[in-house]
């Protein structure tokens, strides 16, 4: 519980942004109303892979209210372009992957079910939506042969007629000849098949756009459900050619949720402000939740083969990963990334295995884009290697806990180097081990295992020791690697003549709650009460250029921007104090908001300095500018690395299958903490979406490439009755390269979670493997085999 | 969403009478399924007979049975202490059909209607050998469920009330779709006396009776070899049909023990 | 068709056509933009407003089935500046992180506190089962359900 008198770094501070959210005033892009605005709905393929061979929109814009028919060859004809790919992947051979055009109106092939290949623009949203319908019912087409299956691509004929196959590009990274050695002096080695669930993200929000037309100035200002507004700008100018980048404006306001999905440049919002533009009137769009479910970029899809050498004493010598990763129909706008750079980079995991080699397959077919989502590349890596190590704890008859003990990376081995690239700067594997099992009571299992078969029941426990990289840096390295924007963050510190402060960051929150956390910093190194900071973010019109929020990287990144910023409001606001205190400046000293005379008693306040900034009675400005105002960019040296340990134990019932989540303990090492509270939370949110991966959700499409999960009533969400109440602790190892000693937590819950649950159900049932979702059939079907095999 | 006209019944009369005048018109219920499917595109009514204010709700308790207005709602009949008092499992049974929200604006006679192969009442209306009283006849329960999404009711046919008989147990099982939380399989035991009576939802196209394992009497251990009709019986994603009747089987077992 | 709405404590009258979803007066005719549509299957519960005093999902009745009724959104919660206290236990257990599902969530919420007194952890996490919220984990959710309770009790007995 948050205290009143303690708002800094540390402190679990009730959140400033609460009070609009339970009153009902906040804004969110579908809440705001514009004069004159139209209502968009767009025409959709039904087919997973077909040819337009007649698009005819005469019926269509002669219906009742219709203001505009606008389709994918108009788009064309009107010189727009793609939608990019953000960053080249290299194959093994050196060549690019391969791209195939995204435009965002399809005008000669559509490739997925849902794939837009028109906008309606009418005076209601049931006539937009009616005319739609009537567009998909009558646009010819010839089908083609869908590519569904991810297991069958690479050899299908390819999708998309410009490419020479199905595969984008065929990755690798690590060292495969030292790999192969690993393997051949092996005393056992461990191998498993494994299917990483298809998600589809759900933030509760569904995405929405607004775009207004000023005729009078030439300007274009897009309302949009983004992560990252600046983003969004940067690709509608350079790429997509729709306005120069001076005369677009994007604001991000209350965002109900992303976990990724809204960090990309879709169709939908690139046509709403290309038809605002286009019928000169406001034309606003939110997508319903089948139209979400359609088109949100999803996430995972991967099948794997990986293996596990080891010595005689347990050692891990080696490991090989080959991997399938599906990027659907086309590449969304990071889909490149996922499954190479921050997926194979990640397979050390916690451990000091000195081989591995890891080849991906990155594959077209016709179904939705995947992208990041929670976790993204991460949570399939640790999936891998916790699935590995168990299954190799559990062929050896060995402690799962101390099979992974006795490979960790040993906390004076930092910084250290994996085999796949990454350098870790800093950690204590044992540290969060050791708490998470006194939490778990590991040592009483057996004892909580026997009670539960008294009652009938199968009860088991699962570790999942995950790492992961967040922050992703620097930028000069990524954009060696293919990387096609910089991966620094912005802020700009604003004082105001009375003393109170306004913030700017490039960062965006969408529920993470910067505007407390980033208070909460500015506050504590400015010394200015944290009522008076005011945070600012979402807006291009606002703010300086800005990367946005994914990857966990807002307070590793961005709030080391705001610690920049905060030194250059320092150092002026000294040479201020200097001149109102008649000091030299080195003598001038700042603690806890007062600027002081070193071994004196004269000082002046912060708020005396910025008003005195800006009314320089006492300060000469050919000296010192008036004002007091500082920008930062702050360009990370490398990546963060949070680890932690989850552990998870479950219960099932072997007559139905169903699992029930007993306990689920959470250790984290997120270095330094701003505010406890939001990191509890933050990770309950995505432990929830880990276990939702292994439990519950699965979009999965048929032979034909219809989505059948396509609403709550067959994509399971997890709710309140199918969780239980988590124990969350951490452990602290502060970062070794930023001011702040952060790491990151956004996405820890979904990278650890989902193996830790596979792991306690196969341990409960004595299952070699079972894939995710464990739903009841699934697991009742497997106890059948192993009933029937016994 | 469609267009379509509304208007509210005042009485059972005006009810009927609304409907007669055009074939194209709907009752409407709680509109928990209608609304939805109208708005999916599913369902396109062109006039909503909306039964809200047409006198149908109330619960009676009587002797031998307990009788419910087709317009209570299930929230109703869950915190109903005479239904509580009576048949608890029924109380409990309307205590789980969707959500809370659901169950403050769906009604029974509504959910009876529509006979979804997933739902829960009908279960219970064939383990209390319910009566399904509509503006034309009586019908028992056994006979109103007959095909997936079909039943006896002709049209413009109004259900008015369910008369349930008063067991001396009952207890109701079920296993949800995890996502849609309808009933995967639902399970309605009630003993009258000696005699035990089976109600099975969600496996099947329709509500069935479970005649084979009723013989088997209260005391019934093991319902592996007892023979169960599977012909019709549902596979969707999270289930399929020969997992359904195992779980036909548990659930039934577990329901029986608890009379 | 004309209908009379009581929106907290305000009388409306208002000419709709007879297909209107409550929670569309709500938004559009009356600007009332805390209640949320965030499905189209009646399952998430972002919409959750009371009717008469009961939760329901206002994506899911008609305006018209609203004639007459009195209608209490988020936005009437809060008596001035001072805080329901389901609001205000929402806030101080770090109950919400996006805010999209929250008003729906407060609104079940105080519906579940009203027709349950003495309410458990478990009966939370079931009575919450028409509300879906993505970032919580509902962890905090439950918590401050169960606070709210209490300071609804506390507040009713004072």
């Amino acid at each position: 519980m948050a205290t009143e008198e303690n708002t800094g770094i540390g402190a679990s501070v009730l959140r400033k942004e609460d009070r609009r959210f339970i009153t009902g005033v906040g804004r969110y892009t579908d809440d705001i109303q514009v004069s004159g605005q139209t209502y968009a709905a767009f025409a959709r393929s039904l087919w997973a892979r077909a040819r337009i061979d007649k698009l005819d929109t005469g019926v269509a814009a002669a219906m009742p209210g219709v203001i505009g028919v606008l389709t994918g060859a108009e788009m064309a004809a009107d010189g727009l372009g793609g939608l990019p790919c953000g960053w080249l992947v290299k194959s093994k051979d050196g060549s690019d992957m391969q791209q195939p055009e995204h435009p965002p109106l399809a005008h000669t092939h559509l490739n997925f079910v849902g794939d837009a290949f028109a906008i309606v623009v009418a005076d209601t949203e049931e006539h937009a939506q009616g005319a739609a319908r009537a567009l998909e019912q009558s646009v010819e087409v010839t089908e083609l042969t869908p590519v569904v299956s991810l297991a069958d691509a690479t050899q299908s004929a390819p999708i998309h007629e410009a490419l020479t196959s199905n595969v984008c590009y065929d990755w690798e990274i690590g060292d495969k000849a030292a790999c192969k050695a690993g393997f051949a002096v092996a005393d056992r080695v461990v191998e498993v098949e494994l299917s990483n669930n298809r998600l589809i993200p759900n933030a509760m929000e569904p995405r929405a756009a607004i775009a207004e037309y000023s005729t009078g100035t030439d300007e274009l200002t897009i309302h949009t459900t983004s992560q990252n507004p600046h983003l969004v700008r940067l690709i509608l100018a350079a790429f997509v050619q729709l306005a120069p980048e001076h005369k677009l404006r994007v604001i991000a306001p209350d965002v109900g949720g992303g976990f990724g999905s809204k960090i990309f440049v879709y169709s939908e919002e690139v046509s709403v402000a290309w038809a605002a533009k286009k019928l000169r009137r406001p034309v606003r769009w939110t997508a319903t939740r089948s139209e979400s479910f359609l088109t949100d970029a999803h996430g995972r899809d991967h099948l794997t083969k990986a293996k596990l050498a080891l010595s005689s004493e347990g050692k891990f010598l080696a490991m090989q990963v080959a991997t399938k990763a599906n990027l659907g129909a086309y590449l969304s706008t990071f889909a490149s990334s996922v499954p190479t750079y921050l997926y194979g980079t990640l397979m050390a995991g916690q451990y000091a295995t000195p081989a591995i080699h890891v080849e991906v397959q990155g594959t077209f077919t016709n179904t939705c884009p995947v992208d990041a989502y929670r976790g993204a590349g991460r949570p399939e890596a640790t999936f891998v290697v916790e699935r590995l190590v168990e299954m190799a704890a559990r062929q050896l008859r060995a402690d799962p806990a101390e099979l992974r003990r006795v490979n960790f990376i040993k906390p004076d081995q930092f910084p250290y180097q994996t085999p796949v690239a990454l350098v870790y700067d800093t950690g204590n594997y044992e540290a969060s081990l050791s708490q998470a099992l006194q939490h778990a009571d590991y040592a009483g299992f057996a004892a909580r295992q026997r009670a539960a078969e008294g009652r009938g029941k199968l009860r088991g426990i699962g570790l999942s020791c995950y790492i992961e990289a967040c922050g992703l840096a620097p930028s000069q390295l990524a954009m060696n690697l293919g990387a096609g924007v910089g991966l620094w963050e912005s802020a700009e510190i604003r004082v105001n003549p009375t003393g109170s402060v306004v913030v700017f960051t490039g960062s965006h929150s969408h529920g993470q709650g910067h505007e407390t956390t980033f208070a909460q910093v500015v506050s504590s190194t400015l010394g200015v009460p944290f009522d008076q900071v005011e945070v600012v973010h979402g807006d291009t019109g606002r703010l300086d250029f800005g990367l946005g929020t994914y990857g966990s990287r807002s307070i590793a990144v961005g709030g080391s921007a705001l610690i920049r910023a905060s030194e250059k409001i320092i150092a002026k606001g000294k040479r201020i104090a200097a001149h109102l205190l008649q000091a030299g400046i080195d003598e001038i000293d700042f603690q806890d908001g007062v600027f002081s005379v070193q071994a004196s008693n004269q000082s002046v306040t912060f708020a005396e300095v910025a008003f005195a900034a800006y009314i320089p009675n006492n300060v000469p400005t050919d000296e010192v500018e008036p004002g007091l105002a500082e920008k930062a960019f702050y360009d990370p040296e490398n990546f963060t690395y949070p680890a932690g340990t989850h552990i998870c134990e479950v219960e099932v019932d072997p007559e139905t299958g169903k699992i029930d989540i007993i306990q689920f303990v959470a250790v984290d090492d997120f270095g330094e903490v701003i505010n406890p509270m939001i990191v509890e939370g933050q990770v309950h949110g995505g432990l929830t979406q880990g276990i939702g991966q292994a439990l519950f959700e699965r979009g999965i499409y048929d032979d034909n490439g219809q989505l059948i999960t396509g609403s709550y009533m067959d994509y399971c969400m997890p709710r309140a009755d199918d969780l239980p109440n988590y124990v969350v602790d951490t452990t602290v190892t502060p970062c070794t390269h930023n001011p702040l000693g952060v790491k990151g937590c956004g996405e820890a819950g979904a990278i650890g979670a989902p193996a830790a649950v596979v792991n306690a159900v196969t341990h409960a049932t004595g299952m070699k493997d079972i894939s995710m979702p464990l739903h009841p059939e699934k697991v009742w079907r497997a106890l059948q085999r192993k009933r029937r095999a016994a | 969403m469609n267009e379509f006209s509304y208007s509210r019944a005042t009485s059972l009369r005006d009810a009927v009478r609304s409907q007669d005048k055009s074939g194209k018109a709907k009752y409407l219920a709680g509109g928990q399924t209608l609304l939805p499917s109208i708005k999916q595109l599913l369902d396109a009514p062109e006039r909503l007979i909306d039964l809200s204010g047409a006198g149908l709700d109330g619960i009676e308790v009587g002797r031998k049975t307990i009788t419910i207005g087709a317009m209570t709602r299930h929230a109703d009949v869950a915190a109903s202490a005479q239904v509580r008092e009576a048949i608890p499992a029924l109380a409990d049974l309307a205590g789980r059909i969707g959500d809370a929200q659901v169950r403050n604006r769906g009604t029974i006679g509504g959910s009876v209607a529509n006979s979804d192969p997933a739902a829960d009442y009908p279960a219970a209306l064939i383990g209390l050998c319910a009566i399904v009283h509509t503006n034309a006849r009586k019908i028992p329960a056994e006979k109103f469920f007959v095909g997936l999404f079909q039943n006896a009711l002709k049209s413009g046919e109004l259900i008015t009330k369910v008369e349930f008989e008063i067991p001396t147990g009952a207890a109701y099982e079920k296993f949800a779709n995890p996502a849609s939380r309808y009933a995967i399989v639902g399970v309605f035991a009630a003993s009258f006396d000696h005699v035990m009576r089976i109600g099975v939802t969600g496996a099947a196209h329709f509500a069935f009776r479970w005649a084979e394992a009723e013989g088997h009497g209260l005391g019934v251990k093991d319902l592996s070899n007892v023979s169960l009709d599977q012909s019709r019986f549902n596979s969707d994603l999270y289930a399929s049909a020969t997992y359904r009747a195992h779980l036909v089987r548990v659930l039934t077992l577990r329901a029986v023990s608890r009379l | 068709m004309q209908i009379r709405l009581t929106v907290n404590n305000t009388a409306h009258q208002l000419d709709v056509p007879d297909n209107t979803l409550l929670v569309e007066v709500l938004r559009g005719e009356l600007a009332l933009t805390g209640t949320h549509i965030g499905c189209d299957t009646s399952q998430c519960g972002a919409c959750v407003v009371h009717v008469d005093g009961r939760s329901v999902k206002s994506c899911t009745m008609l305006a018209a089935q609203a004639d007459g009724q009195e209608v209490t959104t988020i936005e009437g919660l809060a008596d001035g500046e001072s805080l329901h206290p389901m609001q205000e236990a929402f806030k101080n257990c770090h109950a919400l992180q996006c805010g999209f599902c929250t008003p729906g969530m407060i609104m079940s919420a105080i519906d579940l506190a009203q027709r349950s007194p003495g309410l458990t952890e478990a009966e939370v996490r079931r009575g919450l089962e028409g509300n879906i919220c993505r970032c919580t984990g509902y962890q905090n959710i439950v918590k401050a359900v169960l606070a709210g309770a209490s300071g609804m009790k506390a507040a009713a007995t004072s």
